[in-house]
């Protein structure tokens, strides 16, 4: 099944979907050494995010989300892409500047996020001009 | 300039405005007076790497520019316990925004200097706690600006126009009512700080309303509410009915529309908001105590000053205090520091104490009465953490043990 996105930043993922309780502030929640979930407030701490594709109803917290994020683009503990229900400038631009220096893409898309499972896998396809598609490949093993 | 003609560092910083204003919608450009640059704490190679662009790029910022804190006290470097090696990034970062033509002010405070914007002006801001201050206690206006498109705001001297620069996405869409307090409802410092964190967490996107909160004693009180909220969620814009400058009345922040969604906030929800800050019990020793998350203003230390002579601290328990550097020089000009030492007072200027290697220990329970400070810390340093106002900080510090005048 594919449902039509909003592509934020640009990028292809394929990979198990990661569905958080809670929005994540990347600064201050995640350790980027190893893409765990360090805020102790949030109900999935000590999760690892590295190689999902996260979903999330939204961004939360720092401003400093964007360096923290294209931090662990650039050092391979990032997630492999976002899915958010609404939009977050703050990731977004994380997005875009690791591609920009890196070549690294990790796309960032937003749609309706009620039907995700953790453990199933999910295709994000998000092109430059906005538009975006995510298909649900198989279910949660 | 997405052509060159200003010069490589000006196009790449376009070209990645015109990318984020295609991701939010934004149909146009705008002309900024000025920024806050929250790109100057160094979060990995990735943060050096962007700068460096664009100081290769012979690139100078076109609107005067605040920097926000780095990860070192560019003057009290003995404070920060890491080798000089692991210190060069986060010093070259800071200096590279120089090199840019950032003003080296270095705190989060920039509402706070004497480049406080005025209302209504358009801005570009980063640092989650300077914006929702810009926005909601002066009225100027921005969106939550991140590390790098601030600089790139600030590099073009434009702005996407969309959300919070335009009149409509100010209003209010949700109300948040106190409601069953008794009516002398005191302005505790303690009361902002909760109000903050409900909010904070329960209003997502949309722009919330407070109805009922008592005047503040001072912008700072409106300041710890904002950056609490601004921790335990999103928002860059509150309004507070009769007390911030769109909020005159109800009617006034909503724009004359019926709200999304009403929340009660009881007494109940504030006295739980609060006691979660805390991760430890009253009567805990204390190791440290942490003050100037935000960054201290002159009218907080003119409020501390008084506490120590009276409360007298000094037996050991190291009272940190984050201020900016400007309101640190003015504080010597007047000699107001001669008895810091006296107190175990280290003044922390640049940068603050829960993001980089400062505390002597971490292996204890620091007292603050900074929402923020509680909400990250446990995080970011590992230590537990123990809130409360001010003057029990600097009583727990005295005792050596948490301690509160009232329970």
């Amino acid at each position: 099944m594919t449902t039509s996105a909003t592509a934020h930043a640009a990028g292809e993922a394929d990979a198990p979907a990661l569905v958080l309780s809670a929005p994540l502030s990347f600064w201050g929640g995640i350790d980027v050494q190893t893409g765990r979930i360090i805020d102790h407030s949030h109900p999935d701490l000590g999760t690892v995010i590295s190689g999902r594709i996260l979903v999330m109803s939204g961004g939360r917290g720092s401003s400093s989300s964007s360096a923290v994020f294209a931090e662990s683009i650039r050092r391979g503990t990032g997630p492999a892409g976002v899915i958010l229900g609404t939009p977050d400038p703050i990731l977004t631009v994380g997005a875009l500047v690791a591609e920009a220096l890196y070549g690294v893409r990790c796309p960032v898309v937003v749609c309706e996020i009620d039907n995700f499972v953790t453990g199933e896998r999910i295709r994000v396809r998000a092109g430059h001009a906005g538009e975006a598609a995510v298909t649900r490949v198989a279910a949660a093993t | 300039m997405l052509h060159g003609e200003r010069g490589e560092a000006a196009r790449f910083a376009m070209e990645l405005l015109t990318a984020f204003s295609r991701a939010v919608g934004a149909e146009a450009l705008l002309d900024i007076s000025q920024a806050h640059i929250d790109g100057c704490l160094y979060h990995g190679q990735a943060s050096l790497d962007f700068v460096e662009r664009l100081v290769a790029g012979g690139g100078r910022v076109r609107v005067p520019t605040t920097l926000n804190v780095g990860a070192i006290d560019l003057i009290h470097p003995e404070l920060i316990r890491l080798s000089p090696d692991e210190q060069a990034p986060g010093r070259r970062l800071m200096r590279a925004h120089e090199e840019l033509g950032c003003q080296p002010s270095f705190t989060c405070a920039p509402y706070q200097t004497r480049f406080r914007p005025r209302f209504g002006e358009q801005i570009a801001w980063g640092e989650s706690n300077a914006i929702v201050f810009a926005n909601s206690v002066i009225g100027a206006r921005t969106n939550r600006y991140g590390d790098f498109i601030d600089l790139c705001c600030a590099i073009t001297g434009r702005a996407p126009a969309w959300g919070l620069h335009l009149d409509e996405p100010r209003l209010g869409r949700v109300v948040f009512h106190l409601t069953g307090f008794q009516d002398s409802l005191e302005p505790t410092d303690s009361l902002y700080v909760a109000v903050g964190l409900l909010i904070g967490s329960q209003s997502g996107d949309r722009v919330p309303v407070i109805e009922g909160l008592p005047p503040p004693r001072s912008e700072d009180q409106l300041k710890a509410l904002g950056a609490a909220a601004a921790s335990s969620g999103a928002v860059a814009l509150f309004h507070a009915v009769g007390i911030t400058p769109e909020a005159s009345t109800l009617e006034d922040a909503l724009g004359g529309r019926a709200p999304d969604t009403t929340i009660a906030l009881p007494p109940g929800d504030v006295a739980r908001a609060l006691r979660d800050l805390s991760t430890v019990p009253d009567g805990t020793p204390v190791t440290a105590v942490c003050l100037g998350t935000p960054h201290f203003s002159r009218g907080e230390w003119d409020r501390l000053l008084p506490l120590l002579a009276a409360l007298a601290p000094g037996r050991g328990i190291p009272i940190y205090v984050n201020t900016g550097r400007a309101t640190l020089e003015a504080l010597e000009q007047n000699g107001l520091l001669a008895d810091a030492s006296r107190f175990d007072l280290r003044i922390v200027t640049d940068t603050c104490t829960y993001l980089t290697p400062i505390l002597e220990r971490l292996d204890g329970t620091v007292m603050t009465n900074s929402g923020k400070w509680a909400h990250y810390a446990p995080g970011n340093l590992g230590v537990q953490v123990a809130f409360g106002e001010l003057e029990d900080c600097i009583a727990s510090a005295a005792a050596g043990r948490v301690v509160r005048r009232k329970a």
